[in-house]
């Protein structure tokens, strides 16, 4: 019982991190109808700008961290949400409208720009960040010989997570730009024809999807403290995976669609085996959809004859 | 001998959530006669249509079609390509869905495939050319150029269907479900968009299926002209509903149709009524 | 002559705050991630600073952008010149060809005479030419892929890499039946080619058996796979259909990779059989090739023999593709990419249509398996990881989706020049991503986009890409 409590809390960590990556794909989803594939890769590179801030920030001596926490996510957001805009400026934007593989194809290649890229600028090699955030709270103990934890930085993810959902669930019902986005969701060409600057809307959707990637990848390298070039492909895959799960286009859909993964995964690893726990996120994810085509929580495709 | 039905329906209802889309509809076409099914936008017409040729399945009610050697089948059971293939329902769209990026002949040798598939052996036999194969595509060539002649689009036989003007197109999803060879053709709309001219046209070729092949018609239409002159029984709806059945000549009479056009309400109905003396 | 003036002012001075506006971005994109290394000079934590690659890769970045908003600006002029230097060209080809014929003789006939070892090449040259000048494209590239050993006999690296190029074209048709002809997004093509590799490997080691015999049998355990793969995606559409194939393909990977006990896990599968010419094996035995057809031992006979073998399959594959595309079978999946509502409306049995598309396309990746674990004579997961699946989509899209010579050409250029610049490694991939997005804009139906039609009345005449659809599966 202890051991499965533990169990719920670490799956609903690691899910809180897919489920922010998997809202940038249900966004673009919903708004262009296109797979951004190298959205996986905006996450690393959120996490490798985290990275360099962190260190940057040591290195001129301000080490508070609550206060270099601060900074490195302004920083991070800022610039990892400049490469969303440039991502979409010239690789998806000559091709709106265009046919649905052509976009596929250059988002592919705009990934392996990505992880090269980035392996060529900063080495194959893992980089490490000693932990920052320390410190455990027990919830439960039965004297057994399992006890149930939660650590700050556990905390931190799920609260952040839950918070930029929040914020993020209010900005697209309440503001301006929301309702911008939600046209274009509708109907991109009405949209247009009715004064809203598609264009604009666009690209500032890549630049939020963006934003809340490298959200999760500096909470994934405070939970993890090791990157390298090549979680962005694995990250994205799984976020994916939990956008179509939870039925892409879905904001709801794309937080519960990663929860799930993450709990699958992490019970999977505790009960059965670590080495085909993405079998078991893949399997399930499969039979969800032969039952349910539009994935959990998205719109059943009306098939008008 | 044409007055036993080919297509009865009895008691059909389609219900999509709490929408009651067609209610209780009970209706025969004889075999070799041309069958309206008229009424206004939202009638559920369409969606009749569609639960007889399988893309729906219906709430309740059964919808039977009866070959001319007496075999009946069940239709409101099968998935739409069975009925297709099995009973020889055969059909058109409303927004015409033809295979664009093909050629109008093409889409003819698409429309025989399942003769084609067995003359293959099931591809086996055509992978290697053997002659049994290359005949039954010659007959399915031929029969295809018969079909683009009826519907005078031999010119554009090599041209893809996609870059046909719009009648065109109209008539060659007519011929592309003829090659089918079916007992009952269902045609959605098929005069929607054309000129006066290409519509005379359309009730000539028609008129033609009708007399010289033994293929019924069921046709949905909003052009008057085409279903008053060659239709031999209208059937028309209302909200689902059928109110009125009988000749052309008696639906363009019956008050409760001229009502249900117009929007006329009930009161004004029941006037009507009264003056016709009914 | 001023309007002229203040229009080229007006240019540079547009061109300028392009280039600087892009600086400016560029400045951010790579502050961080150019202007810092992690890890200091001690190899411990911290950072090395990188001033002069920051602002040398902004300085390309200014000059690059200024030179492509100069170009953008005065693109029509630009295009209108190219266009008509290429209409000059080839009028003056067709109209001189016999002289051009005439010219290309000489030029060989010179060529031997100063270096008269290079003859296979100038053969090959020669051929390739004269048959492209009089029966076209397609021919010309046969001819230069059957010659191509002749040629280049003495260099095994390019054999080496033609090799490699000619598995991608297989790979490519192959997949063009499910992708290009049924119009069915599969982004898990390689866990075909993993089953058809992994067959060969395991049975020809566990049973001895050669790989003629194991070739089918390889195919059909793919097909087998394929129709495995079919099964959940048949209701599926577009982006569900992509992250299913995917996840497909990165099951089989990952229970290659953990079944240790049959797939020998990470460590992958060595020393497995060659392909031998029809039981005489390539060695320097009494029984083998070179003694038997009374040749010296040379172990190019063996590359030479695999490179016929993979050409010999891939036009196999073609010439069936082809074949399928006249038969029912093959049209139905080109109705089915079209309108799909419309197929079952004509009683054709969309799950049979889908099942046969994908089982055929994973045969033929299984073939091409199981050739890919006879040449090396080792295989692990490694090889069958997403990134292989994205190349050969790439290919298919690449190239122009139902288009066998268009899969052809983007399989060879892409394949090649990607083997020609491995010693660049990542920088070659950040080019090769790049090259992606640009087709891409460039030409976003792939290289050749018309579609040809598989029967006619009267004429045949090419389909022009805007009424071909593409499949929302």
């Amino acid at each position: 019982m202890e051991y499965f409590l533990q169990q719920l809390i670490n799956g609903l960590a690691l899910g809180s991190i897919y489920g922010l990556v998997a809202i940038g794909y249900t966004m673009v989803y919903g708004i262009i109808g296109m797979i951004n594939f190298a959205h996986g890769d905006i996450f690393m590179v959120g996490a490798f700008i985290a990275l360099i801030a962190f260190l940057i920030l040591i290195a001129i001596g301000i080490t508070a961290v609550p206060l270099a926490l601060f900074l490195v996510l302004l920083i991070a957001m800022l610039l990892t949400s400049l490469y969303g805009w440039a991502v979409e400026r010239i690789a998806y934007r000559p091709l709106r409208g265009s046919f649905r593989l052509a976009p596929l194809i250059s988002a592919i290649g705009m990934s392996i720009v990505l992880q090269n890229y980035v392996q060529l600028a900063q080495g194959a090699r893992v980089k490490t960040l000693p932990p920052l955030i320390t410190g455990v709270h027990t919830l439960l103990d039965l004297g057994n010989r399992f006890v149930v934890q939660i650590s700050n930085i556990q905390i931190l993810i799920i609260v952040t997570t839950f918070a930029l959902m929040t914020g993020f669930s209010w900005l697209v019902s309440s503001t301006s730009l929301g309702r911008d986005m939600r046209a274009c969701e509708q109907d991109l060409k009405m949209a247009a024809l009715l004064g809203v600057d598609t264009n604009r809307t666009i690209s500032l959707t890549f630049l939020i999807g963006a934003a809340l990637a490298s959200v999760a990848g500096i909470m994934y390298l405070l939970y993890y403290g090791v990157i390298d070039f090549h979680i962005g492909f694995v990250a994205g895959v799984k976020a994916f995976t939990a956008a179509v799960l939870g039925g892409i286009g879905s904001l709801p859909g794309a937080m519960l669609g990663g929860l799930l993964i993450g709990l699958i995964e992490t019970y999977w690893s505790a009960y059965f085996s670590v080495q085909y726990k993405d079998v078991a996120a893949f399997s399930i994810l499969i039979i969800v959809l032969i039952f349910m085509p539009t994935g959990i929580l998205g719109r059943p495709e009306v098939e008008k004859v | 001998m044409t007055n036993e039905p080919i297509l009865s329906l009895n008691a059909l209802t389609m219900r999509f959530g709490g929408l009651l889309a067609v209610d209780s509809l009970s209706f025969e076409a004889k075999r070799g006669d041309i069958t309206a099914l008229i009424g206004p936008n939202g009638a559920g017409k369409t969606t009749v249509f569609n639960c007889i040729t399988g893309f729906y399945e219906p709430t309740s009610g059964s919808i039977r079609v009866t070959h001319d050697d007496g075999k009946a089948y069940a239709l409101e059971k099968l998935p739409d390509f069975k009925i297709a293939q099995r009973v020889h329902v055969a059909r058109t769209f409303q927004n015409i869905r033809l295979f664009a990026g093909m050629t109008a002949l093409e889409n003819l040798l698409v429309a025989q495939h399942n003769r084609l598939m067995r003359a293959s052996g099931y591809t086996i036999f055509g992978l290697f050319g053997l002659p049994g194969y290359r005949n039954a595509e010659r007959e399915a060539v031929e029969l295809a150029r018969y079909w683009l002649e009826k519907t005078q689009l031999t010119d554009r036989a090599d041209d893809p269907a996609g870059s046909l003007p719009y009648g065109a197109q109209r008539r060659l999803e007519i011929a592309r479900a003829m090659c089918t060879r079916p007992v009952l053709l269902c045609l959605d709309e098929p005069a929607a968009g054309l000129n006066p001219r290409e519509s005379d046209e359309l009730n000539v070729l028609l008129r033609s299926i009708k007399h010289d092949t033994k293929t019924s018609l069921l046709l949905i239409e909003h052009d008057m002209n085409v279903v008053m002159e060659i239709s031999d029984h209208v059937v028309v709806l209302d909200h689902g509903k059928k109110i009125s059945e009988g000749t052309p000549e008696f639906i363009r009479n019956d008050p409760k149709v001229i009502a249900a056009y117009l929007g006329v309400d009930e009161d004004a109905v029941e006037q009507a009524e009264a003056e016709a003396g009914l | 002559m001023s309007a002229a003036r203040t229009e080229n002012a007006s240019v540079l001075s547009h061109a300028l705050k392009d280039a600087l506006l892009a600086s400016i971005v560029a400045f951010g994109l790579f502050i961080l991630l150019l202007g810092f290394l992690i890890g200091d000079a001690r190899g411990g934590m911290g950072l090395t600073q990188r001033p002069a690659l920051l602002a040398s890769v902004i300085g390309i970045v200014f000059v690059g952008r200024f030179l492509i908003s100069l170009l953008y600006y005065n693109a029509p002029a630009l295009r209108a010149a190219l266009t008509r230097a290429w209409t000059a060209i080839l009028d003056l080809a067709t109209q001189y060809k016999t002289a051009l014929v005439l010219l290309v003789v000489a030029i060989a006939i010179g060529w031997i005479f100063f270096a008269p070892a290079q003859w296979p090449l100038v053969v090959m040259l020669v051929a390739t030419l004269l048959v492209g000048i009089s029966l076209g494209f397609s021919a010309a590239f046969l001819v230069f892929a059957i010659l191509f050993p002749v040629a280049f006999y003495d260099n095994p690296y390019y054999l080496g890499i033609a090799i490699i190029v000619l598995t991608y074209v297989m790979l490519g048709w192959g997949l063009n039946i499910v992708v290009g002809l049924a119009g069915l997004l599969d982004l898990g093509y390689v866990a075909f080619y993993a089953v058809g590799a992994y067959s060969y490997a395991i049975i020809a080691q566990m049973y001895g058996w050669s790989f003629w015999a194991c070739l089918p049998l390889a195919g059909l355990f793919a097909a087998f796979f394929g129709i495995l793969l079919g099964f959940p995606v048949l209701r599926l559409r577009g982006d569900y259909l992509a992250i299913v194939t995917l996840a497909f393909g990165e099951i089989v990977r990952i229970v290659l990779l953990n079944w240790v006990s049959f797939t020998n896990g990470p460590n992958g599968i060595g020393s497995i059989p060659r392909a031998s010419f029809f039981g005489i094996p390539f060695n320097a035995e009494e029984n083998g090739f070179a003694a038997t057809f009374g040749l010296e031992f040379d172990p190019t006979h063996r590359t030479v023999f695999l490179f016929y073998l993979i050409l010999a399959l891939a036009l196999i594959t073609n010439w069936v593709t082809l074949r399928l595309r006249k038969l029912p079978v093959g049209r139905a999946w080109e109705a089915l990419r079209e309108d799909e509502i419309a197929v079952r409306s004509l009683g054709i049995n969309p799950t049979n249509t889908k099942l046969t598309a994908f089982a055929i396309g994973a045969m033929f990746g299984g073939f091409a398996g199981a050739f890919f674990a006879t040449r090396q004579g080792f295989i692990s997961p490694d090889s069958f990881t997403f990134p292989e699946s994205a190349l050969i989509l790439a290919i298919v899209v690449l190239g122009g989706m139902g288009s066998q010579i268009g899969v052809a050409i983007a399989a060879t250029v892409m394949t090649a020049s990607f083997e020609l610049f491995r010693e660049f490694e990542q920088f070659r991939l950040v080019i090769f991503g790049f090259a992606m997005v640009g087709i891409m804009v460039w030409r976003p139906r792939g290289l050749i986009s018309t579609r040809e039609p598989t029967a006619y009345l009267k004429e045949r005449k090419t389909i022009s890409v805007e009424h071909v659809a593409e499949g929302r599966g």
